[in-house]
């Protein structure tokens, strides 16, 4: 594989909420990389710290202690003025849930346009006009659209007005946090399309938060699974999916509905257990088992990987 | 199993209703003459997209409609009487919870916050079954280690909030099943949980749909988790249902356009770099008449037929019909997409790898 740019780089990443005897860790010692251009994905269940890690990189949420680099840059902790409205700036984000991520008393048009307006990035009001109608063109809804409330609009049209919204700000890079959990089947496809195509068109780098195994196969390049906020394996898509090596991905897999009732009803669901990791006298460590194939475990477990993968070869 | 099933008497038989609701002053048509057999002991999924009418439909058979909606045709009827007829909660309270009950889709508002689970559940027996006091604490205690979880007196005093997600999901199913019910239905009962939870929550009710011998039907769009959990399939489109079959002859054999599109757009069946297929437009409004196959508009295949006439239901096989011109014996001869045929193998060397 050739040497690609690295946009954001994470090294040793720890968040914790509240302080003293309350204080929570969130994420611990996440190390990883996401390449220019690439769609990278952090997949866990609710509580795993796959959200706090993408906030964190749009400094939503401080960090406290290890790193955020974006283009080389620290992003993390006391930055510049100018290099936070920069972050700001071109690293966008896309919601969850379209429903409570819009504001219900503002129009479309101030919506798409508030970013361009802290930002001053149009010359007249006609300039701002015509960036909105664009940006509502290219997510697929009409110019027209700017004039209505959020109220009118159905769960995958929000969606598209949230996405609009980060587009306009022409962004480097982008998170998306479960963008398509809240919609239905059939809009789903549409949006993940969406995202595909301006992917293309535009060169975005995505970030893709999302705990359902499925959608992630289809649209990234590489998966890190997460667990109780350390990563416990990170590994090319189809890699992933193939050969899972840590107990946890094989349990997060074995959970995937399969639309095929012949597999789903013969299919063996793992439970995953974390006693069985053993780390009291032999310290677990993030370790490079295959090029670009990554794993969380103590020499022994590493090892039993390491045969596994022998066994499957 | 199921076979046999259909030799049968169905236990609930929903014939030709509609439900109308009217809203500021104009009639929104939600079901539009739909007719529905459930048999004892199946387990039934009605998928189809939001607005479809699945949950409406499903509601209707325990007067939970909201106050402006109305069963305005046709008969639903279940244990010899015709409940399309019931009109006041006096009446209703015979049916819900004692004979049909429902999970609700959000764990997180279905509960009662200021109240302790093991009351929210003690409620429910009291209600419908006539004990109080330490039986009916027995039974809720009872009922909350049967739906998996522990230290069931501890939790017994604890608050909502205290719960996790896929813990509430299982107290409202205790809830809905503690006065043995003879069907279940479940309202999306996983969309709101984690994959690794859902798998939980869905053996749980198949465990105890068998302990009990319920009838379950799922209302999902997630065609994953019908394939594990389904024995019959409902397809449902603008307020009615357009296909219905075996899951395997749904998922093998479908015949109705809104079917297949529903099954390509899956992404799982996507191909890296490639778009998905996509449903264009949107359904039809229901405040206006539909005319014709109300999914004609969005089906690039559409027959000139399908804008001008209503098509009736064909037999595909004895216990597989859909409601589509295609199967006409007079329309042209049209092919399943090569997606639809192609379903299955490219399932199998997924899963193989």
């Amino acid at each position: 594989m050739a040497e690609k740019e690295k946009l954001i780089e994470i090294k040793d990443l720890q968040i914790t909420f509240g302080s003293g005897k309350k204080k929570f860790v969130a994420v611990d010692h996440v190390n990883f990389d996401i390449y220019k251009g690439e769609t990278f994905s952090l997949v866990g269940e609710s509580g795993s710290g796959k959200t706090t890690i993408g906030r964190a990189i749009t400094r939503i949420n401080p960090v406290s202690a290890g790193e955020i680099l974006y283009r080389g840059k620290r992003i993390s902790g006391k930055i510049s003025k100018d290099l936070d409205r920069e972050v700001v700036k071109t690293c966008q984000m896309i919601f969850q849930d379209p429903m409570a991520s819009l504001n219900e008393r503002a129009k479309v048009d101030y919506i798409i346009s508030e970013g361009l307006i802290n930002f001053h990035m149009y010359k007249d009001e006609e300039d701002r006009k015509r960036k909105v109608a664009e940006a509502l063109r290219e997510v697929g809804l009409l110019p027209e659209f700017a004039s209505r409330f959020p109220h009118e609009f159905s769960g995958g049209q929000r969606q598209r007005i949230g996405i609009a919204r980060a587009l306009i700000m022409e962004p480097e890079f982008v998170v998306a946090d479960e963008p398509i959990s809240a919609l239905d089947v059939s809009i789903r496809a549409q949006v993940l399309n969406l995202l595909n195509n301006l992917k293309k068109s535009r060169g975005l780098t995505y970030l893709f938060i999302a705990h359902d195994l499925s959608v992630v196969r289809f649209i990234s390049d590489r998966i890190a699974v997460i667990h109780k906020g350390r990563i416990v394996e990170l590994a090319e898509a189809e890699e992933l999916f193939l050969h899972p090596l840590h107990p946890y991905t094989k349990a997060l897999l074995s959970a995937v509905p399969i639309p095929d009732p012949e597999l789903e009803k013969n299919k063996k669901l793992l439970v995953y257990d974390p006693s069985i990791h053993d780390y009291s006298v032999d310290g677990p460590v993030w370790e490079e088992i295959l090029p670009g194939h990554f794993v969380y475990g103590n020499q022994k477990e590493l090892d039993g990987y390491r045969k596994e993968i022998e066994e499957s070869r | 199993m199921a076979n046999a099933n259909m030799e049968k008497a169905p236990i609930l038989s929903a014939r030709d209703v509609e439900i109308q609701f009217s809203l500021r002053g104009k009639k929104l048509k939600a079901i539009r003459k739909c007719s529905l057999d459930l048999y004892q002991g199946e387990t039934l999924a009605i998928v189809g997209e939001s607005g479809s009418g699945k949950s409406v439909f499903t509601k209707s058979f325990l007067g939970m409609l909201d106050a402006n909606g109305s069963i305005v045709g046709g008969s639903i009827q279940y244990d010899g009487k015709d409940l399309a007829t019931y009109k006041t909660e006096k009446d209703w309270m015979t049916i819900r919870g004692k004979k049909i009950s429902m999970v609700m889709q959000d764990p997180m508002t279905s509960l009662n916050p200021l109240k302790k689970i093991g009351r929210q559940i003690e409620e429910s027996i009291e209600l419908n079954q006539g004990i109080k006091g330490p039986e009916a604490k027995a039974k809720a205690l009872d009922m909350l280690r049967k739906v998996g979880i522990p230290d069931a007196e501890r939790r017994y005093n604890q608050y909502p909030h205290e719960f996790s997600g896929g813990m509430r999901q299982r107290v409202v199913i205790a809830i809905a099943v503690a006065c043995h019910p003879e069907i279940l239905i479940c309202d999306e009962p996983t969309t709101a949980l984690d994959v690794t939870i859902q798998a939980q929550i869905l053996d749980l009710i198949r465990s105890l749909q068998k302990e009990l011998n319920m009838t379950v039907v799922y209302i999902t769009h997630d065609l994953g988790v019908v394939a594990n959990v389904a024995d019959r399939v409902a397809v449902m489109y603008a307020g009615q249902i357009v296909e219905y079959g075996m899951v395997e002859e749904i998922f093998y054999d479908a015949w109705h356009p809104y079917t297949w599109a529903l099954l390509s757009a899956l992404p799982q069946l996507g191909v890296k770099g490639e778009a998905l297929p996509t449903i264009d437009g949107t359904p039809p409004n229901l405040f206006n008449e539909v005319k014709g196959d109300a999914f004609a508009p969005r089906n690039k295949r559409a027959l000139a037929i399908d804008f001008v006439e209503e098509p009736p239901f064909f037999e595909v096989s004895p216990t597989h019909k859909a409601k589509t011109w295609y199967l006409d014996p007079r329309a042209p001869k049209i092919e399943q997409p090569d997606s639809i045929r192609r379903l299955r193998e490219k399932m199998k060397l997924k899963e193989r790898g």
